[in-house]
């Protein structure tokens, strides 16, 4: 009924504002609205040597299933940052941080990590999947789940050592789950388990961090005790990207910001690129035409099959 | 060796290989798959035993992990690229291909020594006969060869993969993301299956074999939390079904392999019942526990609220016991365990009375309970809902969690319907 009320309505009236003061005023808002031409609100770090650059990605487009869900991305994250990236639903945040791990297969375009391919640099980059990817009642416990953070060092069939153990240890205790190593994970809060993956990232002891959603669904306190361990990161010279989704706290917390609606809106240091003009466009409903321009190409697919 | 003793030791064989993997299929959720596998290797068994013209194990082996794979490519394919829902997509698949073997085999009934009977049924019971000839020397009977290669195998396959395996299971994503496909474990796990489906066919047969699968792993999964345990246990299972239904099967002159699943399913019945996580008998056991620590709260309260009407703070024991407003068993158990804390003191006249401990107790008990209350009715809840919820919630409520609601409600002394809320502090 709201989409029958309102067919496409309320984007139209964004854009249209922002139409007719680019005429009144100049090209320049115009340009920025339109997303085929390099919008100023993303910010490239061209005269950076690429062996410096954490994360850039060239002319990056995903699809599944052939329907587009990410189109020509290009993107630089600078070192030693926290990046945010934030968009509605179904923007493409989950699957940026797949595509830079080369878990899914790209439409076109290339991602380096510090200048190489992500298979050559595996083990400075640490990923932390959405709580609910993983099955929380599998027979394990904290300690071993974190364990798993070492397995990337480790290497095939070989067991995790002494070492490898300890550094788990200390990742727990870290994240103030010490008491709870030997805990089974289906017996931790959901803020606990959260901050057991945590613990597994520390323990990949990587440069590059990626995270999805590490604050959906925790308690005031284990967010707090969250973002005080990716500031320690980051003082540490790490690079942090977190797909964040609470738009009240995206100033504190981040030095960069990521806004992605199927295609990346901006991108920049927060202050700079986090306004009424950047969030009508990555929230408000212009890009609708990229969902459509998908939808029509997978129904044009699916017509074929 | 006896004929029964190979016998039993071929089931005992073929029970720990499928159970050292069922485990890990039942974990990751795909025990219709692997029963999808254990059918759908036929063909692969029938085109095998064509072109080789021979019982040989090893075409055999080729032949069913070939058709094992091919049915997980298949399942998958149809599932992503098709969109047809994975548990139809596995019923489709399996079916047709286990068609094709029942086909396959039909036709050529004739010219080979292979027929349905045998690979659906299996027949354990003809182990003794089949012996390993070589060189003109008996080697004992050929399937405990193959089987003992095939747990060995499967020992080193999960000794090995271990780390992988687990990991691919619980997180597929990190897993991929540091270099260790899952989708490969993914084939591996299902190749190794299908060989050990195969190896125990001429014993058990196809049918059963997925029972030898499942059910080993699914009751260990059910004793405990840790891994290496669930797998130790399933594996144990499968041994202890195997030699209990050999045994079983000679007294009631029935199929083997039929009493060992029979045993596999009462082993899984039991641990329905009594296992110490999720059994029944734990549960209802807990529930018992709860109810009588329920109990004591009732007869805290009520004791408690006596006193504040100022009236005779001595009570008969009876009456004190109808408070908990339970069978009078429970609220035995219920005073027995308040005297044991101290909390009510039993007087040589049969009269029962708070102690100092028990008031301290009691008075907080009622200070949640008027709390819940008094913030049930500033949510805007009538006077008259708040009675119950506060009930049921008095008994959870402990000092933490009674302060944050302390400071939720307004600063009020009274509950809603006029009572004191006792203080915070220890005394009154």
């Amino acid at each position: 009924m709201t989409d029958a009320s309102r067919p496409d309505g309320a984007p139209q009236d964004v854009e249209g504002a922002s139409r007719s003061a680019g005429a009144s005023t100049g090209d320049s808002i115009n340009q920025a609205a339109d997303p085929s031409t390099d919008s100023p609100s993303i910010q490239l770090l061209p005269d950076l040597d690429p062996a410096s650059i954490p994360i850039r990605i060239h002319d990056m487009t995903i699809a599944y299933h052939r329907k587009p869900v990410l189109w020509d991305v290009d993107l630089d994250v600078p070192e030693g940052q926290l990046v945010g990236i934030v968009g509605p639903n179904g923007a493409g945040k989950s699957t940026m941080i797949l595509a830079i791990m080369n878990l899914v297969p790209k439409a076109s375009g290339w991602v380096r990590i510090y200048g190489k391919p992500y298979e050559e640099m595996r083990r400075i980059v640490g990923y932390v999947p959405q709580r609910e990817s993983v099955d929380w009642d599998f027979p394990i416990s904290a300690l071993e789940v974190v364990t798993m953070g070492r397995f990337g060092h480790v290497g095939w069939i070989r067991r995790p050592s002494k070492q490898d153990k300890q550094l788990a240890h200390e990742a727990l205790e870290k994240v103030g789950m010490g008491e709870y190593a030997h805990r089974q994970i289906s017996q931790l809060s959901g803020g606990q388990q959260q901050r057991v993956f945590l613990a597994r990232a520390l323990a990949q002891d990587a440069k590059v961090y990626l995270m999805d959603e590490p604050f959906a669904g925790v308690d005031a306190a284990t967010e707090r005790a969250i973002i005080d361990i990716l500031m320690e990161l980051r003082a540490q010279g790490k690079t942090i990207l977190v797909v964040h989704h609470d738009l009240q706290t995206v100033t504190r917390y981040f030095d960069w910001l990521i806004m992605l609606n199927m295609r990346v809106v901006a991108s920049g240091p927060t202050e700079e690129v986090f306004n009424d003009t950047t969030l009508n466009k990555t929230y408000g409903g212009r890009l609708t035409v990229l969902s459509q321009a998908a939808q029509a190409v997978q129904d044009y697919e699916r017509g074929r099959g | 060796m006896t004929d029964a003793g190979w016998i039993i030791l071929t089931g005992v064989l073929a029970a720990t290989s499928c159970a050292l993997l069922g485990t890990f299929l039942v974990l990751r959720k795909m025990s219709l798959l692997g029963d999808a596998l254990s059918h759908a290797v036929l063909p692969g068994i029938a085109i095998a035993f064509f072109l080789s013209d021979s019982r040989a194990i090893l075409p055999m082996f080729i032949g069913a992990a070939a058709f094992g794979l091919l049915t997980t490519l298949l399942v998958e394919a149809f599932h992503r690229r098709w969109a047809v829902p994975e548990d139809a997509s596995i019923g489709i698949v399996f079916t047709a291909l286990f068609a094709l073997g029942v086909v396959l085999i039909s036709v050529y009934a004739g010219q080979v020594d292979l027929d349905q009977e045998c690979v659906l049924y299996g027949e354990i019971a003809y182990t003794p006969f089949d012996t390993l000839l070589w060189d003109n020397q008996e080697y004992g009977p050929r399937p405990v060869w193959i089987l003992s290669g095939v747990l060995i195998f499967n020992l080193l396959f999960v000794g090995l993969l271990y780390k992988e395996l687990t990991l691919a299971s619980f997180d597929p994503g990190l897993s991929l993301s540091v270099g260790v496909s899952a989708t490969l474990i993914h084939y591996l796990l299902m190749g190794a299956v299908s060989i050990t489906t195969v190896a125990s066919f001429e014993s058990v047969g196809a049918i059963l074999v997925v029972a030898m699968l499942i059910v080993p792993g699914a009751s260990a999964y059910l004793w405990s939390d840790r891994l290496p345990r669930i797998l130790g246990l399933a594996v144990i299972f499968g041994a202890v079904s195997a030699v209990v239904g050999y045994y079983l099967a000679g007294l009631w002159n029935s199929s083997i392999a039929g009493a060992i699943v029979v045993v596999l399913g009462v082993i899984f019945g039991v641990s329905v019942l009594v296992a110490p996580r999720q059994g029944l008998l734990a549960k209802l056991l807990q529930r018992g526990r709860l109810s009588i620590q329920v109990a004591q709260d009732h007869i805290l309260l009520g004791m408690v609220r006596q006193v504040e009407t100022g009236a005779d703070q001595t009570w008969r024991l009876r009456d004190a016991l109808g408070l908990a407003s339970v069978h009078p068993w429970m609220a035995r158990q219920a005073m027995r365990l308040l005297r044991r804390k101290g909390l009510v003191a039993l007087e040589a006249d049969a009269t029962v009375d708070l102690t100092a401990d028990g008031r301290r107790q009691g008075l907080q008990l009622l200070r949640g309970h008027r709390l819940w209350e008094t913030y049930l009715n500033q949510l805007g809840l009538p006077q008259d809902h708040v009675h119950g919820p506060a009930d049921a919630v008095e008994h959870y409520l402990d000092q933490s969690l009674r302060q944050e609601i302390g400071g939720l409600v307004a600063d009020v002394g009274l509950d809603p319907q006029g009572k004191r809320i006792p203080d915070d502090s220890q005394n009154h």
